[in-house]
């Protein structure tokens, strides 16, 4: 598998009035070629300023890139392999960035509502792209756009091409969103929420979509969500976040089958079950600690039902090791467990 | 977008007809008309005048009849013939002294709200882009002090400045020697070097809060979805910022050229006196101490007008700008 980006120890800190928010603390995963990685979490714990950051989109200040590395790889020009370029170097307004985001790294966001200028036609901002990257003619662009409007299945093109966003319906937009960072062919689709904000009906047309894009185009996803359902239809591996930090990283059937960190335990059992006996929905105790003031050592233990004192709750922050091919946890080994 | 102008234009009639009912109702509110002020003006100064004079007076002006009618006569002169009745105190037709002021407003105001935004949208966009920095704070201050200072103080203190420091009185639109004159290179040059000074005046207040007003609503449009999106897209940082959040701060600028005129109109109806300028704010605070009904009423009437124009225009600029306007 040849890897595509490398994200190495990153960490992302917000100067805030309470004092440092460590969003990111230390995350790192690496995304094959035409491979699907899903980030899980709750709200706030840094999943989606892990992908910000790979485009370097975080508003800064108040973040601050405080270390790591985002490793990008670029295409092979004719069998040479060109050194990975570092995106956390670059300049955030610069030149450099600019010719990855939208042409190497297409992004889709969360809101689909707001996702797009309330000024401008849906056609002119996706030709807006391929024209800033691809020096096109605006009627060659705007070819490209409607025949990329029909790819994501927007009814009549030709005119819809035309309308302003107001005019599309909440999945319409998300699907014209998915047209507009498709629009360079990009190597890497992130994919931030994706669903979050649509109809449930809708949610899986959307995802549905995205598999057969994948499939099509060859390109990588790095799908970004709190939705344990959405993960598991579309990703080939999985890495659950919690409080900025990797908790455990597997491939996606071994993380529902095996799942070995007490958070992820936490997680799944937290799902509703449909058939089966009427039970009290299991919930993981506590609530998620202010970002300004992290736990020591494992910053799940305030809320783990397996913490051991003095082990747990040290200065000393669990590892994450791999504790079978392909299957991470950072969790302190329990005495006579298995692996943990 | 046809159905909405026919909309708009519509409805700009019917609030014609409400502002000149409007308008001649309220300047026959205060007690009294205009021949009981000018007997009233006699009688101080030591004259009598019999109550057949009176009558006589009365039935010259009109003023014998019920108020509708006089409103109805009214009207039908304005709309068939252009003539607005007369004014009693100039006794000159009411068109005529509109015609001599109404230019210096109007042109005053124009003037004035370009300065307005040549100033304001600059230093808005900048504070905006550099929210928190050493600029920005200078200007909000400025801004502030700018909004709170009285227009005729700041009048009173620039024409004092500017004579000690040059000799030059600024009094008026023109300087003594071009009064009555026709025009001229000379004296157009004179007017440039009166009129900065009212335009300072009555724009100052205006700039200040356009730059709070445009600084806040783009720090709010630079804060949306839709920018990040087209970040992500590669754009650069000029490009987007004035293609996406730059246009959706200029709304209320839009949106407000209708209610510049009246606001600039009021506000510098002082200025205007403390400057000697004879404009028509002026001629309405006149008109409406001396009863001088039709005067005040043709001039509230006009300005009303003149609104329901900008609005329109603005309107029309406002769905030209944003197609969501247009739509709904």
């Amino acid at each position: 598998m040849t890897k595509l980006i490398e994200i190495k120890n990153l960490r992302v800190h917000f100067d805030v009035d309470e004092g440092t928010a460590k969003a990111v603390d230390g995350v790192s995963f690496d995304i094959g070629e035409n491979r699907v990685l899903g980030v899980i979490g709750e709200s706030g714990c840094g999943k989606s300023v892990t992908a910000h950051s790979i485009l370097r989109i975080v508003p800064s200040p108040p973040a601050r890139m405080a270390g790591g590395q985002i490793l990008f790889h670029p295409r092979s020009n004719g069998g040479v392999q060109a050194p990975p370029v570092d995106l956390l170097t670059l300049d955030p307004k610069g030149e450099d960035i600019r010719k990855i985001r939208g042409k190497e790294i297409g992004m889709i966001f969360q809101e689909p509502m707001t996702s797009f200028g309330p000024l401008h036609t849906i056609g002119d901002q996706i030709m807006e792209t391929i024209i800033t990257h691809d020096r096109t003619s605006k009627a060659e662009a705007r070819t490209r756009t409607i025949e990329l409007l029909r790819r994501v299945g927007i009814p009549n093109p030709e005119k819809r091409v035309d309308d302003y966003p107001h005019k599309f319906s909440g999945g319409m937009r998300q699907r014209a969103m998915i047209a507009m960072a498709l629009s360079c062919s990009p190597r890497l689709l992130i994919a931030d929420e994706p669903t979050t904000a649509i109809d449930v009906t809708v949610q899986a047309q959307i995802l549905e979509l995205l598999r057969e894009l994948k499939e099509a185009t060859g390109m990588a996803i790095l799908l970004i969500t709190h939705n344990l359902a959405v993960v598991s239809e579309l990703a080939d591996e999985i890495v659950v976040m919690y409080m900025g930090r990797v908790m455990e990283r597997a491939p996606a059937e071994e993380l529902f089958n095996n799942p070995l960190h007490p958070y992820t335990i936490g997680l799944l059992h937290s799902i509703p079950v449909l058939d089966g006996p009427v039970v009290r929905l299991e919930q993981i105790k506590g609530s998620v600690p202010s970002p300004c003031a992290l736990p020591d050592g494992c910053v799940f233990h305030p809320r783990c039902d397996k913490c051991r004192q003095g082990v747990c709750d040290g200065q000393e922050v669990p590892e994450l090791k791999e504790i079978s091919p392909g299957h991470w946890v950072s969790c302190f080994p329990q005495p006579g467990g298995r692996g943990l | 977008m046809a159905h909405y102008i026919a909309r708009r234009f519509l409805i700009m009639i019917v609030l014609f007809f409400g502002i000149s009912i409007l308008s001649f109702v309220i300047i026959q509110l205060p007690p009294g008309d205009y021949v009981s002020t000018y007997i009233q003006q006699l009688e101080t100064a030591g004259v009598k005048i019999d109550s057949q004079a009176i009558e006589r007076l009365k039935l010259r002006y009109g003023l014998d009849q019920p108020m509708h009618i006089q409103y109805v006569k009214w009207m039908r002169n304005i709309l068939l013939h252009g003539e607005f009745g007369r004014s009693f105190q100039y006794d000159e037709p009411v068109r005529t002294i509109i015609a001599e002021r109404l230019p210096i407003t109007v042109g005053l105001s124009l003037v004035a709200m370009l300065f307005v935004w040549v100033v304001a949208l600059p230093i808005a966009i900048y504070s905006a882009l550099h929210k928190y920095s050493v600029f920005d704070y200078v200007w909000t201050f400025i801004g502030f002090i700018g909004m709170a200072l009285p227009g005729f103080i700041f009048a009173v203190v620039l024409m004092y400045l500017v004579y000690n420091l040059t000799g030059h009185a600024v009094t008026g639109m023109f300087s003594y020697a071009y009064v009555g004159e026709p025009w001229s290179w000379g004296k157009v040059l004179d007017l440039l070097s009166n009129i900065w000074l009212p335009v300072v005046v009555t724009g100052t207040a205006g700039t200040a809060g356009l730059i709070r007003l445009v600084r806040g609503m783009l720090l709010d449009e630079l804060g949306k979805q839709y920018v990040t999106t087209a970040r992500a897209k590669g754009l650069s940082e000029r490009t987007l910022l004035w293609k996406y959040p730059i246009r959706m701060a200029f709304n209320p600028v839009v949106s407000n050229i209708g209610l510049l005129l009246p606001a600039l109109v009021g506000g510098s109806m002082i200025v205007a006196i403390v400057l000697n300028i004879r404009d028509i704010g002026s001629a309405l605070l006149g008109a409406v101490l001396a009863e001088d009904m039709y005067l005040a009423g043709s001039i509230i009437l006009v300005l009303g007008s003149l609104t329901l124009i900008g609005t329109f225009i603005s309107d029309l600029a406002l769905a030209w700008l944003d197609p969501r306007i247009r739509y709904a």
